[in-house]
C-alpha cells in the first residue's frame, strides 16, 4: 500500500475492530473492521444499506456497537453519545447543515465555546477568534454576517469551521456535496485537501464516484453490512470499484444503453398524452410549450433553479400556474389540483422524497397502496386480498428490501423508500409519469434499477418526464430533451447531442 | 403472545387501570360490586362508567382531530352551547313533557354543534389557520354565546324525556354510556373498515405528501373538526340531560383537558398520525376511575388534579419512546422480539409499535 498523502506508516487515528450492530432481523454491520489515518481523505464507499450511515453513527457515538472495539488516538473508547465521541476530537458535518441559521457565523462556530469575559459573551473577540479560523481555511466570510443569508455551500463550510474550532482530529462529511455547483464542490475540497495536510484524517462519503477519485487517497468499500475491502484510490478504477460496490449486480448498468438505442423511433406522430402551451408561472418560470408522447421520455435538463422542478409540478398540477394551460389526452380542463392529475392518468415522483413523498410511520403497505386507495375514495377500501397481491407484486417487481410490507416505510434505506414511491404510482397505472430526481442520493444499484424501470416503462407506452441533476443520465434515458435556464425553457433537442453540447446549452447563460 | 401483549403500547393504559381498580377494591371492599335495582345496574364501576361518557366521547372526536395534526380546544364551549340550547329550548316550549319538543331540542343543539364544527373545519382546512389559535377563538366566544342563551342563568327543565339520555337506563345499562359505547363501535368500523383511518394518518403524517398523491386533504381535515363537534354536541346533551339544567359556566369546563388527557394516555401522538381509539377510551375511563377513587378514598376534591397529574405523567412516561428504550436496556437482550417493528392488529385496531432506530442507510 503506498499513497501520494497518506503515511500509512503512521498509526490510525481511528481503528474499529469486529463492530458489530444488530438491527431486529439485519446485521447493518457485520464484524467490520475499519482505519482511519491521520492526514489522509478517506471515502467510504457502498450501496444503500451498505452499512455506511450505521458505521458513521457507531462512529460519532449515536449507536453504541454489540461487539467489537473502537480506537481513537489508541485508547479505547466506548461512546455514551455524541457528544463523548465529539470530545474524543470526532466531528460530523451532515448533509443537511445543523447550524442556527439565524445566528451570525462567529456564533456558529463557537457556539457552546464562546469566549468570555466577566461571565459575558465577548464578542469582539468571538470575531475575532472566528475570523482567524475562517482565515486559516482560507474562507472570506464575514464573521459578522447571519448564517442563513449564505448559501447552503458557504454554510458547510462554515460547520466544516466550527469542526476545526474544537480541534477535531477526525472530519466525518456526510454526503457534503449533494447540494453543491461544481465551484462549490471545488471550494470544498480545496478546504479539505488543506485540512489533510494540516493532519486531520477526513472521512468523506459521496455517491459522486467522479469527486471520491478527484478527491480521496483512501477508500474502504462496505457491502450487506460486511467489509469488502480498503484500497488505495489510486489503485482501484472505476470498473473495479463499482464491481466491489456492487458484487454480481453489474449487467443491469450496461442493458440500459441497449434498451435506450432499441427504442430510438418513437412516433411522435399522433396526439401526445401530455400537452402544455403556453405554461408558466411568475415568476419562477416563462411561459413553456412541451409535448410528451406514449412510450416517450422527455428529460428535462437544467441546474438547479433553472425552473425544471417548477415546470414538473405546473404539469402535474401541484402548484397553480399563472399563465398557459395543460392538456391531457387532448381534453384541456385545467388541472386544479394533483387530485385532478391523478384523474386523469399523471403520476408525479416528487424530488423531495422525505418532505413530499413517503408517509414515514405508515408501512410499506399503506405507502404503495395510498395514491390508488386516495383514488377510489375512503368509502371503497381495497380488499385485503387484492391489496396483499398489488403489494406483493410491486415489491418484487421493484425488488424492494427488506421484503416485509409490515415495516415502517421510515425504517427503508433511501433507495428503497424512492422504489416505494415508483410503485405508488405504478399501482395506479399512470398513462404520463413525472419523475423528478427520482436517482438522487441513493445508491448505484438501485440507479440502475430505476434508470431501466424507466425505460423500460417507455418501452410499454407509458410516457416520461425524467428530471436529472446528472446530465449524462438525462441523455443515456431521454428520447428528447427540453433544457431549461434561469427559469425558461431554452431548446428542446434530440437524444444525439451529447453531454458535451448539452452543457453548453445549459451554460450558455454564463451561470457555470 | 406474551410478547406480543408487552410489545403493545396499549399494555400501560390496561396495566394503570387495572392498578387503580385495585386500590379502590383496596380501600372499598364493595368496589367491584353491581346490584341490580329496579332492573337497572348499580356499583362504582357502572358510575364511573356513566360519567365518564361524556369524556369519553369528546376524546374520540379529539382523537381524529389530534390523529390530523390538529387540535380542538372548544369542545368544552360546545357542551355549554349545545346544552344551554337544548335547555332552552325545552324551557320555552309548551309542552316541556312530550318526546316531539325533547326531539326537537336536541336536534336543534346537534345542528349548532355541527355549524360550529364547520367555522372550526374552515379556519383550519380552508384558510390555514393554526389549529390551536382556530379553535381558541370558540373556546372563548363558544361560552360567551352559551352565557347568553341562557341569559347568564342556570336554565333547569322538568322533562322526562330530556333526562333519558343523561340518566336513563336500557337493558338496565345507562343509556349514556350505550351511547358512547356505540359512538366508538362506529367510527371504529368507519375509520378501520374504510380507508379513512389510513387517509387520516396520512394526512396527520405528512400533509404535503398526502395532498401529492391524490388524498382530499381539506375535506378529511373538515369532516374531522366537524365530528369532534358532533361528539361535543352529545356530550353537552348528556351532561345537560344528566342534571336537568343547562349550566352555562361550568358544563364542559375542562373537558378539552380531559379529552386531550385522554388521547394522549391512549397512546395518540399529539404530533399526529397514528391513533387508537381503543387507547383513548381506556384513557377517558383511567381518568374517570381516578376521578371517583378520589372521591371514594375520601380524599378533598381538590386534589384530584394532583392525582390526574401523577397518573399522567406515569402512563405518559411508560409510553415515550426513550423510556422505554431505557426499561427494555435493563432487560436481557435477546428478549428483544424481532417482531417489534411490525404493525400488529389488537382488537381490531392497527397499532403501530415504536421501533428501533432506523438502519436506514444513505
Amino acid at each position: 500500500m503506498t499513497t501520494a498523502h497518506a503515511g500509512t506508516t503512521a498509526a490510525p487515528v481511528v481503528r474499529m475492530q469486529g463492530v458489530t450492530i444488530d438491527f431486529p432481523g439485519v446485521k447493518a454491520l457485520d464484524a467490520v473492521d475499519f482505519r482511519l489515518l491521520p492526514g489522509e481523505i478517506h471515502a467510504l464507499m457502498g450501496e444503500n444499506g451498505a452499512g455506511k450511515s450505521t458505521l458513521i453513527k457507531v462512529l460519532t457515538g449515536v449507536y453504541d456497537p454489540d461487539a467489537g472495539s473502537i480506537t481513537v488516538n489508541g485508547v479505547e473508547q466506548r461512546f455514551a453519545g455524541p457528544r463523548q465521541a465529539q470530545d474524543a476530537g470526532i466531528s460530523t458535518v451532515y448533509q443537511e447543515v445543523n447550524l442556527c441559521p439565524n445566528l451570525t457565523v462567529a456564533e456558529n462556530i463557537l457556539l457552546g465555546r464562546e469566549p468570555r469575559r466577566l461571565g459575558r459573551i465577548d464578542y469582539r473577540a468571538m470575531k475575532r477568534r472566528a475570523a482567524e479560523l475562517l482565515g486559516q481555511l482560507d474562507l472570506t466570510v464575514d464573521p459578522g454576517s447571519t448564517l442563513g443569508a449564505h448559501p447552503i455551500a458557504i454554510q458547510q463550510l462554515v460547520a466544516i469551521a466550527r469542526a476545526t474550532a474544537i480541534s477535531a482530529r477526525v472530519l466525518i462529511l456526510d454526503e457534503p456535496t449533494s447540494s453543491l455547483d461544481a465551484d462549490e464542490v471545488a471550494e470544498l475540497f480545496r478546504v479539505m485537501r488543506r485540512l489533510r495536510d494540516s493532519g486531520t484524517a477526513i472521512l468523506f462519503v459521496s455517491h459522486f464516484l467522479d469527486q471520491v477519485y478527484a478527491v480521496s487517497d483512501r477508500m474502504t468499500v462496505l457491502r450487506n453490512g460486511r467489509l469488502v475491502g480498503e484500497y488505495p484510490t489510486a489503485e482501484l478504477d472505476r470498473v473495479q470499484l463499482v464491481a466491489a460496490m456492487l458484487g454480481h449486480e453489474l449487467d443491469v448498468l450496461e442493458e440500459i444503453g441497449d434498451s435506450s438505442s432499441g427504442r430510438a423511433s418513437v412516433s411522435e406522430s399522433g396526439e401526445p398524452v401530455l400537452s402544455a402551451r403556453g405554461l408558466g408561472r411568475k415568476p419562477k418560470l416563462a411561459p413553456v410549450d412541451l409535448d410528451v408522447h406514449r412510450g416517450e421520455v422527455v428529460g428535462l435538463a437544467g441546474l438547479l433553479g433553472s425552473g425544471r422542478t417548477e415546470l414538473a409540478r405546473l404539469l402535474f398540477g401541484a402548484d397553480r400556474a399563472s399563465s398557459g394551460r395543460v392538456s391531457v389526452n387532448g381534453s384541456a380542463d385545467p388541472l386544479r389540483s394533483p387530485r385532478a392529475a391523478i384523474a386523469k392518468g399523471l403520476a408525479f415522483s416528487s424530488e423531495d422524497r422525505k418532505g413530499e413523498g413517503i408517509i414515514g410511520d405508515l408501512s410499506v403497505r399503506d405507502n404503495l397502496v395510498l395514491a390508488l386507495q386516495a383514488r377510489r375514495g375512503f368509502a371503497r377500501p381495497l380488499s385485503k386480498k387484492v391489496k396483499d397481491d398489488l403489494v406483493d407484486r410491486y415489491m418484487e417487481a421493484l425488488d424492494i428490501r427488506p421484503r416485509n410490507p409490515g415495516i415502517p416505510v421510515k425504517n427503508l434505506s433511501g433507495g428503497n423508500q424512492q422504489k416505494v414511491l415508483l410503485a405508488r404510482w405504478l399501482i395506479t397505472e399512470p398513462q404520463l409519469f413525472i419523475l423528478d430526481e427520482p436517482t438522487r442520493g441513493i445508491d448505484v444499484g438501485a440507479k440502475a434499477q430505476i434508470q431501466k424501470l424507466v425505460t423500460d416503462l417507455a418501452k410499454d407506452g407509458m410516457g416520461v418526464v425524467f428530471i436529472s441533476a446528472e446530465l449524462d443520465e438525462v441523455a443515456r434515458i431521454s428520447d428528447r430533451i427540453a433544457v431549461l435556464r434561469d427559469g425558461a425553457c431554452v431548446a428542446q433537442v434530440g437524444s444525439d447531442r451529447s453531454v458535451r453540447e448539452l452543457t453548453s446549452l445549459i451554460a450558455a447563460g454564463g451561470t457555470q | 403472545m406474551m410478547k406480543k401483549l408487552s410489545a403493545s403500547p396499549l399494555i400501560w393504559p390496561v396495566l394503570a387501570l387495572v392498578a387503580l381498580l385495585i386500590v379502590n377494591v383496596i380501600v372499598t371492599p364493595t368496589f367491584l360490586s353491581i346490584r341490580v335495582q329496579d332492573g337497572h345496574l348499580f356499583g362504582s364501576t357502572v358510575d364511573i362508567l356513566r360519567n365518564g361518557a361524556p369524556t369519553m366521547l369528546v376524546a374520540l372526536g379529539m382523537t381524529l382531530v389530534i390523529a390530523s395534526r390538529g387540535i380542538d380546544l372548544s369542545v368544552g364551549a360546545v357542551v355549554a352551547v349545545s346544552g344551554a340550547l337544548a335547555c332552552a329550548h325545552v324551557a320555552a316550549s309548551d309542552d316541556p313533557a312530550s318526546a316531539g319538543t325533547v326531539v326537537t331540542a336536541m336536534g336543534i343543539a346537534l345542528g349548532v354543534a355541527v355549524g360550529l364544527g364547520l367555522w372550526n373545519g374552515m379556519l383550519v382546512s380552508v384558510f390555514g389557520v393554526q389549529p390551536i389559535i382556530a379553535t381558541l377563538v370558540l373556546m372563548t366566544a363558544g361560552r360567551g354565546i352559551a352565557l347568553l342563551i341562557t341569559d347568564g342563568q342556570i336554565v333547569t327543565v322538568t322533562s322526562a324525556p330530556f333526562k333519558i339520555l343523561g340518566s336513563g337506563f336500557v337493558f338496565g345499562l345507562p343509556v349514556a354510556i350505550l351511547v358512547s359505547l356505540t359512538v366508538f363501535a362506529l367510527v371504529g368500523l368507519l375509520t378501520r373498515r374504510t380507508a379513512l383511518g389510513m387517509l387520516l394518518e396520512s394526512v396527520g403524517i405528512n400533509p404535503e405528501a398526502s395532498r401529492l398523491a391524490g388524498v382530499r386533504y381539506r375535506t378529511i381535515v373538515f369532516a374531522v373538526y366537524v365530528f369532534c363537534a358532533l361528539c361535543a354536541g352529545i356530550a353537552g346533551l348528556m351532561i345537560a340531560s344528566n342534571i336537568s339544567a343547562a349550566d352555562a359556566n361550568n358544563a364542559g369546563l375542562w373537558i378539552e383537558m380531559d379529552a386531550i388527557l385522554a388521547v394522549v394516555i391512549g397512546g395518540t401522538s399529539l404530533l399526529g398520525g397514528r391513533f387508537s381509539l381503543t387507547g383513548t377510551i381506556l384513557g377517558a375511563l383511567i381518568i374517570q376511575t381516578l376521578t371517583t377513587t378520589v372521591y371514594t378514598a375520601g380524599i378533598t376534591p381538590e386534589t384530584t388534579l394532583v392525582f390526574k397529574a401523577l397518573v399522567v405523567i406515569a402512563v405518559c412516561l411508560l409510553q415515550a419512546p426513550k423510556f422505554r428504550a431505557l426499561v427494555a436496556r435493563r432487560r436481557k437482550r435477546p428478549t428483544a422480539p424481532t417482531g417489534r417493528a411490525e404493525t400488529e392488529e389488537i382488537a381490531g385496531q392497527q397499532v403501530s409499535v415504536p421501533s428501533p432506530p432506523s438502519m436506514a442507510a444513505k
